[in-house]
């Protein structure tokens, strides 16, 4: 052991702690390149491969990316919450520096010295810059990349980075363009049988009787009907069978037990007189009124809000052997070989993992499930890939959703009428029940002997939070606190969504300071940089005002409107402002929104700017249009029509600017920064419009005509 | 099994499956074509738009016998890497998409558009889309791409 202090690892490096988890010379010319991220339709591979060619100085065509395999890949826990290039690409790049640095010592050692002159040149040993004969791949056998990472070398300073930072072409939108292999949806093994499930109305429905016959009448062809407790599937050769026998099963099965929801639980209100975990957060409550300035409060609601991936969920699972294989568009391999190990009662070594891309998914949706159903049915027919495609309805009413919310904003205002003493209090739903601990998985609820009900628990804040996410503002309250009420029972399942409290919170915090801004006769833009001091939070908000031409003072209540909105998402990721216009009659027209966002280093420009635009557009439709329908047997929105999201003609004008991509700076999450930010502008940009404040979303005709008559 | 005729990308084939087959079945299937998309079933999203006779239709709602004999056209037969259709080549220069699901039937839409109406304006580009859903939020890209595209033929056909 040498006496040098070596630096901490990051977090998923002192995870998956050998470098050759992360990268390998397999033949010559080539490199592996392994990352647990994986493919959600966010361009991370594309990002990962110019982080990988940047530090270990080859082309980026000679590398091979695997990801998310419980076979290959680091163990990177799930691929969410904006995390990927600030913490897995940090990992990445470290891991890269550092194989770098060994060969670069080993080849000094072969060449008799003279390190410092040495560098790396598309994976070529070169000494000022002319050939030594040695590469990576002369090199490889004397090095043990076994080893234990030590994060000691140093990464490539930003003036040095020759693709980082860069616009550079997703490497899977070709596939996608030219209609080739590129979904799970599209896998297909020799031998594969295709699967549909009877899904359990609610939780804990039992199966009273089942009218096989009329199901197999329906098929027109061959199909198996295999039952264990109350997991219901139809399994056969043709696709168009099971899907004919699928579409008309759940009418020819009798459920005992349902028990019924209260419908009205569609809309947030009911969440405020439910039993909770209760919490504090931040400043200690005060015990009374700190100031002599007056005192503020609203309340902001949002209903559910669902995944609504363009396509159902699909999965691929094989048992051969002993040995299940299980391909599956989860946001997280590792997580889920351990719920299927319990789920089957299987070791985990008997269990591989693939991650194989499918439609994007934006949080936890029905992915996970779909990958136990084919599992279950797999285990139960042994040699044949078991293929599982959900129905449209499945995947609407199925999924876990993301919780409805109401969030209260309460403040007394100083002498200057700005918050003096802020508190955020928030009723949500759990924000998480993803698969991990063993529970959470629709297959293994209706199994023989389901595991129990996993208590309630919300991402802790460590993980920025769940409801909690961005409940404190940061402006520069003198008091902020968050008072956090976890309601553990809610009338569908809930899980994470892109944003996660992020959105409804941001939205309830920029309404108020809005309102308050309105209440001072002031400019929201001012009112805002007057308790704004973190100078990259401020760059953002002057950058977007500039890019709208924001003029103060137009007056409120003319039918159209502007609106601005801030976040640094989870107070830790990218910093995001937006600004929106809209028009207002009886419904809101979304006219131009503009974006500035700061994420520091940015590693593929496009890529990053992909994203926020993909968030407004998400945004906005969380905010005009989106809203899950209950009825008393649970989800009641199952398709397109009942549950409506942006459409191409409905879409605004978007202009997004990144602020200082700094490349010596450290990355910010930036996949989920502008959904936030774009849900306030909206809200404030509506009340500009009405002259009257909407404080439930979505935004809709009806809430419009209401606020209009109250006005 | 009835056997049904048809041509699909410009080839003749013949396929054995009961008439009300929906085409999309018929095309991931039977023929092995799985650029075209199962989105919903319930023709509401636009994954699965085919050309039938140069018109776009929803492939998920389409049963096999009433396009015995007609002229199909997927995302396959649209454009190849190595010879780009000029909407293929501009979904990529624009980096026109995230997740990507939704592509191979808006590009089957916009083919559709541009055949009958070379000069779109953004906004009849937009309502022709209004039969597809995108969830990722590429519309900005994807309305900028389908302008490019429809520049470049014009351009093609002008040369």
């Amino acid at each position: 052991m040498t006496g040098a202090a070596t630096p901490e690892l990051p977090p998923l490096l002192a995870a998956n702690p050998r470098l050759d988890q992360w990268v390998r010379f397999p033949a010559a010319g080539r490199v592996t390149v392994a990352t647990g991220r994986v493919e959600i339709g966010q361009g991370v591979l594309t990002a990962m491969l110019q982080i990988a060619a940047d530090e270990l100085d080859v082309a980026a065509e000679r590398i091979d990316l695997e990801t998310g395999d419980t076979d290959l890949t680091p163990n990177e826990g799930y691929t969410a919450g904006s995390q990927s290039i600030q913490y897995g690409g940090v990992a990445l790049r470290l891991a890269c520096a550092e194989v770098r640095a060994l060969f670069l010592d080993r080849a000094a050692a072969r060449l008799g010295g003279g390190r410092a002159e040495l560098a790396i040149h598309d994976g070529a040993v070169v000494r000022n810059g002319a050939a030594t004969g040695l590469d990576y791949w002369a090199l490889a056998g004397d090095i043990d990349l076994s080893r234990r990472a030590t994060a000691a070398a140093p990464v490539k300073a930003g003036a040095d980075f020759a693709v980082v930072g860069r616009d550079t072409p997703r490497i899977d939108l070709a596939a996608k363009v030219f209609g080739g292999p590129a979904f799970i949806h599209d896998m297909a093994l020799p031998g594969m049988v295709h699967a549909r499930v009877v899904r359990q109305p609610r939780r804990g429905a039992t199966i009273g009787a089942v009218d096989e016959a009329a199901i197999r009448r329906a098929a027109k062809g061959p199909v198996e009907i295999i039952r264990d407790g109350n997991f219901l599937a139809i399994v056969g050769a043709d696709e168009t069978a099971v899907d004919a026998a699928a579409a008309v099963a759940p009418n020819h099965v009798a459920w005992d037990g349902i028990d019924a929801i209260n419908p009205a639980q569609e809309q947030a209100r009911w969440l405020i007189q439910q039993p909770s975990i209760d919490r504090v957060l931040g400043a200690p409550l005060p015990e009374g009124p700190t100031t002599g300035g007056a005192w503020r409060e609203a309340t902001y609601t949002r209903m559910h809000i669902a995944h609504a991936s363009i396509a159902p969920s699909s999965a691929l699972a094989v048992y051969r052997e002993g040995h299940l294989t299980v391909w599956t568009h989860c946001q997280g391999v590792y997580p889920l070989r351990t719920a299927l190990a319990k789920t089957l009662k299987l070791d985990p070594a008997a269990i591989s993992v693939k991650h194989v891309q499918g439609p994007g998914c934006y949080g936890h949706n029905g992915a996970d499930d779909a990958a136990a159903d084919a599992a279950v049915i797999a285990v139960r027919r042994p040699g044949a890939p078991v293929k599982i495609r959900w129905r449209r309805e499945e995947e609407f009413g199925f999924e876990p959703v993301s919780p409805a919310m109401v969030t209260t904003v309460r403040a007394a205002l100083d002498a200057a009428n700005r918050p003096a003493d802020w508190t955020t209090e928030i009723w949500s739903g759990r924000h998480s029940s993803r698969p991990g601990g063993g529970g959470n998985l629709l297959a293994a609820e209706a199994l023989p002997d389901p595991p129990p009900a996993p208590p309630a628990a919300d991402p802790p804040e460590s993980n920025g939070g769940g409801g909690t996410r961005n409940g404190e503002p940061l402006y520069d309250f003198a008091h902020k606190r968050i008072i956090h009420h976890l309601v553990a029972e809610t009338p569908v399942r809930t899980s994470s969504l892109r944003g996660l409290g992020a959105t409804i919170n941001v939205f309830a915090i920029e309404s108020f300071m809005d309102e308050r801004a309105a209440e001072a006769g002031e400019d929201p833009v001012a009112y805002r940089l007057a308790v704004l001091s973190d100078p990259r939070a401020r760059a953002v908000v002057e950058r977007v005002a500039k890019m709208a031409e924001w003029q103060p003072g137009v007056p409120a209540g003319s039918g159209s409107g502007r609106g601005i909105g801030f976040a640094k998402y989870k107070n830790r990721a990218a910093y995001c402002a937006v600004v929106a216009e809209v028009e207002v009659d009886q419904s809101v027209r979304l006219l131009r929104v503009w974006c500035a966002a700061d994420g520091g280093l940015v590693i593929n420009p496009d890529g990053a700017i992909n994203q926020l635009e993909g968030g407004i557009i998400q945004g906005a439709s969380w905010a005009l249009k989106e809203g899950v329908r209950l009825d008393h047997a649970g989800i009641a929105s199952r398709d397109w029509e009942t549950y409506p999201v942006l459409k191409f003609s409905e879409v605004p004008e978007i202009e997004v600017e990144l602020v200082g991509p700094a490349a010596d700076r450290p990355p910010l999450g930036i996949g989920e920064a502008s959904g936030g930010p774009t849900v306030a502008a909206i809200g404030n940009a509506v009340a500009h419009a009405l002259g009257a404040r909407i404080r439930d979303l979505p935004l809709t005709r009806d809430q419009v005509m209401a606020a209009l008559l109250k006005a | 099994m009835p056997t049904t005729s048809l041509i699909v990308n410009g080839k003749p084939v013949s396929v054995a499956a009961d008439g009300d087959t929906p085409l999309l079945d018929v095309l991931r299937n039977h023929l092995g074509l799985t650029g075209t998309k199962f989105g919903c079933g319930l023709e509401q999203c636009g994954c699965c738009m085919v050309l039938v006779d140069g018109a776009p239709e929803k492939s998920c709602g389409t049963a096999l016998s009433t396009v015995a004999g007609k002229d199909i056209m997927t995302i396959e037969g649209l454009g190849t890497p190595d010879r780009p259709h000029p909407l293929q080549q501009a979904f990529l220069d624009e980096q026109a998409g995230q997740c990507g699901y939704c592509l191979a039937g808006i590009l089957i839409s916009a083919k559709a558009l541009l055949d009958r109406n070379p000069t779109p304006t953004r906004r009849e580009i937009a309502v022709a889309l209004d039969d597809n859903i995108c969830r990722c939020g590429s519309h900005v890209r994807i309305l900028r791409a389908v302008e490019r595209a429809a520049a470049q033929l014009r351009q093609g056909a002008a040369a």
